[in-house]
């Protein structure tokens, strides 16, 4: 027998005794069917997509990262030349992408580019990182990344400073509808990594006393493209 | 009484008694009770909520064969290999095996309560491989060569200066009061490990059987960097974290967040579905899950407390746990604290041996009423006690009270004991706390009500007197 049908053998063994279920005291009923969407539960969001830009916004400047709408992508480019300028950028990690691309070529930095692989102090060195994203978190101030989508695993947690560029396409309601666009997107072919991204990395481990960039950035900036 | 009891005992004596440390803790509570309730009302509805969160979690255990079934084999289909464990042996040799195959010079770690539970790291260790915990949190209590103090914040129970004196004799980094510094001097540390090391060990918060994956929830970026750089990941999973479907997240993420952090959602939640892909940058090019029985399934197969692997580790019910509070997370004795351990550690780790935690309540039901999947805790400590004694009867305990019931049933023999209990009553007031003192049990930490001059009977019949 292998360890797998042991498991499955003390399981099966010990489900043959039914538990009652939560919603009824009284012993075994049939469980009723899970909802689809527990969104009723959670906290509220408007349904226009100008009330869930705002409460992004409000949810991101809660979380302590930077949000900006920007009406193209030149205006893009000078925002985050501001950003290279004020935090001293040598160099910028990013993945090659339709926003990625102009917003580096305005930047003119040398570049650590993760697409074909990368070497990992090379990508250390660098002090930001420029990735696109799969969907923004209305609901949470979330930023949803995947490995092919922004530029691998490391890209959008290894450099201090982590710059996304999302479109207003992108802008979902709750983490309900984020999970629902991978699926539909993906199917059978998900990729290893998906990551929700709330805020700059953080710590509360010395005195329960909040520090940013505990091991990942210390900053987070999202760009709202049109 | 058993070692682990007399333990258990000596430790909460010495620690109820250090009023300044459950002063910190107390204070270390209470910004997250503050931020706990802020984010549970924002919440539409917490406690419908909690009933969902139940449903979803009664589903996943009640049919675990069939989701954790689907759960391997999806992450085989991607190319991810599943080592099913069914005692922490296994698992111990396995996760070693690995690290062997491949050679590794350096291991970094995650935080991970299953890893503890099976003592990974000493067993890694002692096969002459190093482990780093990358967790903050867990990286100073690591140095300090102490287990975690709280299932979640592990090193509540330090001040920044005991940090900074730790990081300075470890580390030779200069002193500061800072906490912003003391973690900068950390990130400095694990930022040369990460690109070091070639192994990198996590554990998982769910594990979704529908699109068979795991899912990380961190603050640090930690976990995304410990499996993100190096060449091979190991996952350990305990068989209970299944859930059914991906959208469940939606609920689960900001639930745990809230209830265990007092956050409306953690700063990292990640999806972990195999090795790097084709067409992928980076990621490890092996991906290993191991899960976890140890002992699991004999919980399950009691029903009457089987919503115990409900848990999803949040830590909640420690944090208003009055006992908790008092005695602290190192008086336990076990990978699990608080409420949630003294449930589950006797399943884990042996009835007899454990079953004076069940003791370790005021059965007030804080624990039963913030959990955010609803298992019933102080039920199942009462539950705990009932079956301890029933497996091994208490013969003295027993005799007594089969005097008692005796006595009980001989209304002359209760007044004349009670007459002979005034008198001597006085005379224990001299012994009072002595080993001499017959009551002494009681007396030493609480006071012996004098008993009534004159029983109730006695002032009825002096009353019909004419």
């Amino acid at each position: 027998m292998t360890n797998r049908e042991i498991i499955l053998g003390r399981i099966r063994e010990a489900l043959k005794i039914t538990a009652p279920h939560p919603a009824f005291h009284d012993g075994p009923v049939t469980a009723p069917p899970l909802p689809a969407s527990p969104q009723k539960w959670l906290p509220p969001v408007g349904g226009t997509l100008e009330e869930q830009i705002e409460l992004f916004r409000r949810n991101a400047e809660d979380l302590k990262a930077g949000f900006r709408e920007c009406t193209n992508v030149n205006e893009a480019g000078q925002y985050v030349k501001t950003l290279a300028l004020a935090g001293g950028w040598k160099k910028i990690g990013l993945h090659s992408g339709d926003w990625t691309d102009p917003v580096a070529r305005e930047l003119g930095l040398p570049e650590v580019r993760t697409d074909g692989g990368y070497a990992v102090n090379d990508l250390e060195s660098c002090d930001a990182g420029l990735t696109e994203c799969e969907a923004l978190v209305a609901q949470t101030g979330s930023v949803l990344v995947s490995a092919p989508g922004a530029g691998g695993r490391a890209l959008s947690v290894l450099p201090p400073h982590h710059v996304v560029l999302a479109r207003r396409s992108q802008m979902v309601p709750d983490l309900t509808a984020a999970l629902q666009r991978v699926q539909e997107k993906f199917k059978d072919k998900f990729p290893s990594f998906l990551s929700f991204i709330s805020g700059p990395s953080r710590t509360g481990d010395i005195e329960r006393i909040l520090v940013l960039g505990a091991h990942g950035p210390k900053k987070l900036t999202i760009l709202l493209l049109p | 009484m058993n070692a682990h009891a007399r333990e258990f005992n000596e430790a909460a004596r010495q620690q109820t008694a250090d009023l300044g440390q459950r002063d910190w803790i107390q204070k270390a509570l209470a910004g997250y009770y503050a931020k706990r309730d802020e984010f549970k009302n924002r919440f539409s509805n917490w406690q419908g909520a909690r009933d969902t969160a139940a449903a979803v979690k009664w589903e996943a255990v009640n049919h675990l064969d069939r989701y954790l079934d689907e759960f391997a084999s999806r992450l085989e289909a991607r190319g991810a290999k599943v080592f099913w464990a069914p005692g922490a042996q296994e698992a111990r040799d396995y996760i070693v095996g690995v690290a062997r195959q491949h050679k590794v010079r350096a291991i970094i770690k995650s935080k991970s309560m299953t890893a503890e539970e099976i003592h990974l790291n000493d067993a890694l260790e002692q096969a002459g491989f190093e482990v780093v915990e990358s967790d903050l949190g867990e990286y100073i209590v690591q140095l300090r060569q102490e287990p975690p103090y709280h299932l979640v914040f592990p090193a509540m129970h330090l001040r920044r200066q005991q940090i900074s004196d730790l990081f300075h004799d470890r580390l030779g980094s200069e002193r500061t009061n800072n906490p912003e510094d003391l973690t900068m001097i950390a990130r400095r540390v694990m930022r040369r490990k990460y690109c070091e090391a070639d192994m990198g060990i996590s554990g998982a918060n769910f594990a979704i059987a529908e699109t068979g994956m795991i899912s990380i929830t961190e603050n640090e970026g930690n976990a995304r960097l410990t499996t993100s750089l190096p060449k091979v990941h190991v996952a350990i999973v305990g068989i209970e974290k299944v859930l059914p479907r991906l959208s469940d997240l939606a609920l689960f993420l900001p639930m745990l967040a809230t209830a265990g952090a007092g956050q409306p959602i953690t700063c990292y939640n990640t999806l972990y579905g195999g090795p790097r892909q084709p067409g992928e940058p980076d990621g490890p090019g092996e991906f290993h899950v191991v899960l976890l029985d140890n002992r699991r399934t004999e919980l399950l197969a009691d029903a009457e407390q089987r919503d115990a692997l409900h848990c999803i580790r949040c830590g909640a019910c420690l944090n208003v746990c009055p006992i908790f509070k008092n005695v602290g997370g190192h008086s336990y004795g076990t990978t699990y604290q608080g409420p949630i351990g003294s449930v589950i550690t006797p399943h884990l780790r042996g009835l007899q041996d454990w079953k004076h935690l069940s003791q370790a309540s005021s059965l007030c039901g804080a624990c039963t009423e913030t959990c955010p999947v609803k298992i019933n805790l102080h039920h199942h400590l009462l539950h705990n006690r009932r079956n301890a004694i029933h497996a091994r009867p208490a013969r003295l305990e027993k005799l007594v009270q089969t005097g008692f019931v005796f006595m009980m049933r001989r209304p002359r023999l209760y007044e004349w004991g009670a007459r002979v209990g005034r008198i001597l009553q006085p005379l224990q007031r001299l012994v009072r706390g002595t080993i001499l003192d017959p009551l002494r049990a009681w007396t030493k930490t609480r006071s012996f009500p004098p008993l009534a001059e004159k029983s109730f009977r006695e002032l009825w019949r002096e009353r019909k007197k004419p």
